[in-house]
């Protein structure tokens, strides 16, 4: 007896009781639905957050220059001149200054407590991936003037400014600034995201708080790049500081790296604790399949005294179970797959299952029957075949 | 008319045993059995329930191994084969008419006339083609999509017996055929048998039934499992038994 042979009454098995068909394949149903739900799920949201770290440039790499010695120090033009030498490595580089303070809008009717205020180079916009819908970014001028400018988040524009913020003042720790650029939402323009955000010139933040500059972020050519321009700014501040607790640089593509990581590491969790529901079913296949072995005693011996060999009988029974959970995979594959998509849609991810994790489970689901079809296939054929026949 | 016995026998059962245990005791279902059956004989095995006729059946038609002695068919010795060897021996040499008629319910007549043909490993058109000439012997062409349960009891021994010639075998072998079915009907399955007979076929009876056993040219009695008579149905019958 041939394999299409066997599948073909393997599926006119599983017809003739439709509903013990169904609930046999129930628990592989559940178990490939959760695994693709979760792999799916869980594919959608590393998705978009690698997406977010990408928006925000993933050969990006953050100095921070902690404690500083007495007498060392590293100020805004060694790291130029760092950035300078090495050009075949890094894009860009912006000194950064944090501004702590209070933010008003030029009247003093407004104040705002969530936004950041940031002092950053004319290089920033294209480190940080920002884009503009109004006016100008930060200009060199502007820094060798310390001018009295900022560009402000869209966040700001719409609430404070109606949309229109260009040329429009505001106060950052009672100093004026004139608004000269507006940026492109990056999240949802409502406050303390990435859109409650200011920029000014880092002369001018540096001049403001009366602070030094104490950060940097570089960027590099290529993500690729990044170990290599990590290794040039380590070497370089290693060899001022010669203690390599007074910095920190941290590259943006190792933080994506590592979160993918965890992300992975979390997903493997889950689809873990899913496929023990795989395993439950395939001992459901098993029990029921030992039933019908029992319920088929006759059968088997008819089968047997017109010539069917013990192969016969194991892979008959072994593809019905193999046939009975490949088609709870599939079941499992379309349930899964519509609830992972509905449930994306709800909560604002992309989560289409990959094919990889389709195939994946369909062949998990099929290993499983047939495993769990082997016992009660084998303990079919080896029935003894008068018993078989006069067994009522 | 007793056909010629000529050549080498058919069937050829020589000095067998078999012994089941039970306990402590040892029950000799076939005790020193030997009996040859030549080709184109129609051949009775009549006994009681326990006589041991059952064993005889099962190990002629290779559903059993005798614990001693040696099995000839077809000048092969066949008694210590593998399940499997046996299952091939079934599969292409001898054909079985059941007295439950056995057909596979879920599967419709053709397929079930098919079913030796299958695992014969024959290609599928040519399988139909055989299984359908054998309908149309037992003159249920216009059944073959029909399932076992539609059909009444003659009708389904009709099926199991194309099913027995579909594998084209070397003997026929009957287990109380018409014990499942009324007078009528028995006389059409027994003339069936005749006919088969006629054709040239090696048929062996296994009954409990004299009158089903006088069907047969040759009787063989079998009691405690030995053969206490061997012989022309006439002389079977004769003596009063």
């Amino acid at each position: 007896m041939g394999f299409t042979q066997a599948f073909k009454l393997a599926l006119k098995s599983l017809a003739g009781s439709k509903m013990r068909a169904f609930l046999t394949m129930l628990g592989i149903i559940i178990g490939v639905a959760s695994v693709i739900i979760l792999v799916s799920l869980m594919q959608g949201m590393t998705g978009k957050m690698t997406a977010m770290f990408e928006g925000m440039g993933t050969n990006t790499l953050t100095v921070r220059v902690t404690g500083r010695g007495s007498s060392r120090t590293v100020d805004v033009d060694d790291m130029y001149s760092l950035y300078e030498q090495n050009t075949d490595v890094f894009l860009g580089l912006s000194p950064t200054v944090a501004v702590a303070g209070t933010v008003k809008n030029g009247t003093d009717t407004d104040s705002f407590d969530s936004t950041s205020v940031s002092g950053v180079s004319e290089q920033y916009a294209q480190i940080a991936g920002l884009t503009l819908t109004q006016g100008r970014f930060i200009s060199y001028a502007d820094l060798e003037a310390r001018s009295r400018v900022a560009v402000v988040g869209s966040y700001i524009n719409n609430t404070v400014f109606g949309g229109r913020a260009v040329g429009e003042l505001i106060k950052i720790n009672g100093n004026r600034l004139t608004i000269v650029g507006v940026l492109k939402e990056q999240s949802d323009s409502t406050s303390a995201t990435a859109d409650d955000c200011i920029y000014i010139p880092y002369t001018t933040a540096a001049k403001l708080t009366a602070g030094e500059v104490s950060g940097f972020s570089f960027a590099t050519r290529d993500a690729s790049l990044n170990a290599r321009g990590k290794k040039l700014i380590d070497e370089m501040l290693y060899s001022v500081f010669q203690n390599e607790d007074f910095y920190s640089i941290s590259d943006m593509q190792e933080i994506v790296n590592s979160m993918e990581e965890m992300t992975g590491m979390m997903t493997m969790v889950l689809v873990g604790i899913a496929g023990i529901s795989l395993l439950v079913g395939g001992i459901g296949i098993m029990n029921i399949m030992l039933v019908s072995v029992t319920e088929r005693t006759r059968e088997i011996g008819i089968r047997k005294s017109l010539g069917a060999k013990r192969r016969d009988i194991m892979r008959q029974f072994v593809i019905e179970a193999g046939t009975t959970s490949a088609l709870g995979g599939v079941m499992g594959i379309l349930l899964g797959a519509s609830a992972a998509v509905s449930l994306g849609k709800v909560i604002g991810i992309s989560a289409t299952p990959s094919l990889s994790a389709v195939a994946l489970s369909f062949g998990v689901s099929v290993f499983i029957g047939v495993f769990f079809g082997f016992m009660p296939a084998s303990k079919a054929a080896k029935l003894n075949p008068i018993d078989a026949l006069r067994y009522d | 008319m007793i056909q010629e016995r000529t050549g080498a026998p058919l069937i050829e059962l020589r000095e067998v045993y078999k012994i089941y245990r039970m306990g402590e005791s040892e029950v000799y279902a076939a005790d020193g059995v030997s009996l040859a059956i030549y080709k184109g004989e129609f051949v009775a095995i009549v006994g009681q329930s326990g006589s041991g006729k059952s064993t005889l059946m099962n190990i002629i038609g290779c559903l059993d191994v005798p614990t001693r002695g040696a099995y000839y068919l077809n000048g092969e010795d066949v008694s210590e084969l593998t399940d499997d060897e046996q299952a091939e021996i079934r599969g292409k040499t001898l054909g079985f008419i059941f007295q439950q008629y056995n057909l596979i319910p879920k599967l419709n007549v053709l397929e079930n006339v098919e079913l030796s043909l299958l695992y014969a490993g024959i290609p599928a058109e040519e399988r139909a083609a055989r299984a359908r000439r054998q309908l149309a012997r037992v003159g249920l062409s216009d059944k073959e999509k029909n399932l076992p349960s539609q059909l009444s009891g003659g009708q389904q021994q009709r099926v199991s017996i194309a099913r027995a010639l579909a594998g084209e075998p070397s003997v026929i072998l009957a287990d109380e055929p018409t014990g499942a079915l009324d007078s009528h009907t028995s006389r059409e399955v027994l003339d069936f048998l005749q006919k088969l007979h006629g054709e040239g076929n090696t048929i062996v009876l296994i009954t409990h039934d004299n009158s089903i056993a006088a069907e047969a040219e040759r009787v063989v009695r079998v009691a405690d499992g030995k053969i206490i008579f061997d012989g022309p149905a006439r002389e079977a019958f004769s003596r009063g038994d």
